[in-house]
């Protein structure tokens, strides 16, 4: 259309060091994320001689799905659905309350961009170090630092990709089978492919996955509303930025001035620089330098929130759709005010509906106001009541099973006779560790026999978790009622005779009536 | 559309777009996506040069690797067949009899001779094995030669009428049309209806007994339970093979039946046929 490119090459970004609270947290949440996803393969479990011993198990060959105590089904896969519902819940929850929490803090492009950002910051130094290096010629210590670099981040995205395999096979045999390369391909290959993306998403893409790869910055928009807590600059108070660039912050005033005399009618509340009383303040500096402070707002304009922010953002525009809501620039802001003797809070969690109070001079309000809403609670509820379902679904559910498919090709055979036999395809489960004998049994309200095909008793011995499916017929008399009627219902039980576990299933009889 | 401005806020040029008040701005791409775009492209051309794809006038191009999935399926089978060789081997060997329905072996059979079925004896018996009128119902009680699984392995080995096999099971009844009177024929089949339990005419059926008695009982047998030697049904079950009505009894007495079963013993492995038998043998009318 224009002289304007169509492509843009992105901007590199070079986050300053920071510490501080927020930091602190993240740290800790990256240490507890990280262990709990290298480690978790590691746990043992006794499951018997016939099962790896591992807590968390993905069998996808026998199609099982184990949990330290816990043991799913394929045909109980409506507790991973519930989990995935509760999952989602769980981001409106947070989204709407808190904003991107998930995307600052615990999203695994945060956490591992962070831990590559740290290698960074530890091979090539802070922020000034590593633009100094970027703009630098290629020389044999660049080499060298690029090539360290490179390396760390590459033994930590085969970490990465290694430590996912162990999910879904016994993890001690499949790293005696990966070291010395006998292990199956696939395991190689998705090693392979998690490697290459940790090492290109973590090392190089960083804020592109977020800002052109991810959808959630776009639904997130949707969940959020006024009330949400978010990061957020308090312009009221910093603007207009000291710093000594007098003519600026003398133009930006005047500006400013005779926007509020036009927008303001009478008797509206002045906008007020610092409206926290700060006992370090008092009398602190000369009479100039206090003079100065009532003049200009309290942002000093250091640039220390921009250097931080990983995303490259700068928070003072306003809300941004890249602001992963990380409150890196809090920590940084908080520092500098803390130096320069001013409150904290400058950039600060805040819900934007709280602005024209503050504005006012009014106290921030409590964040907890902001995150009890309706609608939190409403999600919260929803949240519970499919959480208690599935942990109650979890008790109340049997060590043994059966499903009854009824054979309807053909519906009903006659025996010379002249009794009527139906068919029936029986599934039986046998979730505990031991093998166990099946007794089977049937209710109805008509004369129909039950027997087993390939035995004359009517037990099966289904060996330890496994499932055995089994054919069973029932037959009516031929003077039966059954036998005519065009359907009826009976219930097929199975019962183990040594616990007295017992399930039944109901199913119908087709006589010969059509 | 086309009527491009400068965004005020941004400073970004707009596509010129126009929902409802709302523009789109015209922010560039990132340069990684045209590249990601690229390599997708170039990939794309290196996997049908790679892997067979491009249309040609017979069949598709072959593909440098040499890929098929008939290359692949083949090789499947052949894999399978390797794994089960002792298994074949034992099912060739195996005393049908004494095969335990919990044996591995029998499972095999099961299994192996379910696809057998489905494949080639379907087409008459149903898949599931429930017959139809002429063709007798596999599920049931009821056997012409004998419901043992030897008896089976026979009857599917041999077949029956059929002139290609020496050894077929052959069972021949008369056209009765040119022995019987109509009036005779009448009566027996009224005798035959009156086994099973139908209404029937009482002194008809008298009449019938006798000549039941002097012309069907040597095959049949003298209270009509037939005789599996000569594959002679039962007449005094629930079972009919064409039907158990006064019309379908006359044409059956009058003209005969000829059902004829091909010798699969000629056309199929022993394994084959072994597997086959034991799963006929498990469908529930097995003895
Ligand atoms: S502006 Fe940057 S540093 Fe601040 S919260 Fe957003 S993403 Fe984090
Ligand atoms: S860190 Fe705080 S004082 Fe420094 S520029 Fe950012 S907002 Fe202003």
């Amino acid at each position: 259309m224009s002289d304007q490119s169509l492509y843009a090459a992105r901007e590199p970004i070079f986050p300053r060091r920071v510490s501080g609270r927020f930091r602190n947290l993240k740290w800790g949440i990256m240490l507890v994320t990280l262990g709990i996803y290298y480690l978790t393969p590691w746990i043992r479990w006794d499951r018997g001689p016939s099962l790896p011993d591992q807590a968390v198990l993905v069998d996808l060959a026998s199609r099982r799905f184990y949990f330290f105590w816990i043991e799913i089904w394929p045909h109980e896969f409506y507790f991973v659905a519930g989990l995935l519902i509760m999952a989602g819940l769980g981001l409106f929850l947070f989204t709407s309350a808190l904003g991107r929490v998930w995307c600052g803090y615990a999203c695994p492009q945060t956490v591992w961009t962070d831990l590559f950002i740290l290698v960074e910051r530890w091979i090539e130094g802070d922020r000034n170090a590593r633009i100094r290096l970027h703009r630098a010629d290629w020389s044999l210590r660049k080499w060298r630092l690029r090539i360290s670099k490179w390396l760390v981040w590459l033994l930590i995205a085969v970490a990465t990709g290694g430590a996912w395999v162990f999910y879904f096979t016994d993890a001690p045999q499949l790293m005696r089978d990966l070291l010395s390369l006998s292990a199956h391909p696939v395991a190689y290959i998705t090693i392979a492919i998690l490697t290459a993306t940790t090492f290109v998403f973590g090392g190089f893409m960083r804020e592109q996955i977020c800002i052109y790869a991810c959808p959630w910055p776009r639904i997130q928009a949707a969940m959020m509303d006024s009330d949400t807590i978010t990061v957020a600059y308090r312009d009221w108070r910093g603007e207009p930025r000291g710093k000594g660039n007098v003519r600026k912050r003398d133009r930006a005033a005047a500006e400013r001035a005779e926007r509020e005399a036009q927008a303001a009618g009478p008797g509206q509340v002045r906008y007020s620089p610092t409206p926290y009383p700060n006992p370090r303040l008092q009398g602190a500096g000369t009479a100039k330098q206090a003079a100065e402070r009532q003049d200009h707002g309290d942002c000093i304009d250091c640039m220390a929130c921009v250097n931080v922010c990983p995303m490259g953002i700068d928070i003072r525009e306003g809300q941004q759709m890249e602001c992963i809501t990380c409150a890196l620039c809090i920590d940084a802001c908080d520092d500098v005010m803390d130096r320069i003797g001013k409150p904290r809070g400058l950039i600060d969690y805040l819900a934007l509906s709280d602005e024209t109070a503050e504005r006012g001079g009014a106290a921030p309000v409590p964040v907890w106001k902001h995150v009890l809403r309706p609608r939190t609670i409403l999600y919260t509820a929803l949240w519970s009541l499919i959480g208690f379902g599935l942990v109650y679904a979890l008790f109340i559910r049997s060590d043994i099973e059966l499903t009854v498919s009824p054979v309807r090709n053909p519906t009903f055979v006659v025996q010379s006779d002249g009794a009527i036999r139906n068919i029936y395809d029986v599934r039986l489960r046998n979730k505990t560790g031991e093998a166990r004998q099946f007794h089977l049994s049937l209710t109805s309200d008509y004369i129909l026999r039950i027997s087993l095909e390939g035995t004359d008793d009517l037990s099966v011995s289904v060996p330890a978790d496994t499932t055995v499916l089994q054919r069973v017929y029932v037959t009516a008399r031929a003077d039966d009622p059954a036998a005519t009627a065009q359907r009826s219902d009976l219930r097929i039980w199975v019962e183990d005779l040594g616990s007295g576990d017992r399930a039944g299933r109901a199913t119908t009889f087709n006589g010969r009536e059509p | 559309m086309s009527d491009t401005k400068i965004d005020k806020e941004t400073g970004v040029e707009t596509t010129g777009h126009n929902w409802d008040g709302i523009e789109e701005l015209n922010n560039p791409l990132p340069r990684w996506w045209l590249w990601t775009l690229y390599a997708t492209i170039i990939w794309g051309v290196g996997y049908t040069i790679a892997y067979p794809a491009w249309p040609m006038l017979s069949g598709a191009s072959a593909g440098l690797l040499g890929f098929s999935t008939r290359a692949q399926v083949a090789e499947d089978i052949a894999t399978h067949d390797a794994r089960n060789e002792a298994l074949v081997a034992d099912l060739v060997s195996a005393d049908l009899a004494a095969l335990a329905p919990a044996d591995d072996l029998h499972r095999y059979a099961v299994a192996r001779g379910a696809s057998v079925f489905r494949a080639q004896c379907s087409q008459c018996h149903g898949s599931g094995a429930a017959g139809a009128k002429g063709y007798p119902n596999l599920l049931d009680d009821a056997w012409l030669w004998g419901g043992d699984v030897e008896s089976i392995a026979y009857t599917i080995n041999h077949g029956i009428r059929n002139e290609t096999d020496p050894d077929a099971r052959w069972s021949e009844m008369p056209a009765f049309a040119e022995i019987l009177e109509d009036g005779e024929i009448d009566a027996v089949v009224e005798y035959v209806v009156s086994l099973s339990s139908q209404e029937y005419d009482a002194q008809l059926a008298e009449a019938g007994s006798a000549v039941f008695a002097d012309n069907c009982a040597a095959c049949h047998g003298d209270s009509a339970e037939g005789n599996r030697d000569l594959g002679a049904p039962a007449l005094s079950d629930a079972i009919w093979l064409y039907g158990g009505d006064r019309e379908t009894l006359k044409t059956t007495v009058r003209y005969a039946r000829f059902g004829v079963m091909p010798a699969w013993g000629q056309r199929l492995s022993d394994a084959d046929v072994n597997a086959v038998s034991v799963y006929v043998h498990s469908l529930g009318g097995g003895e």
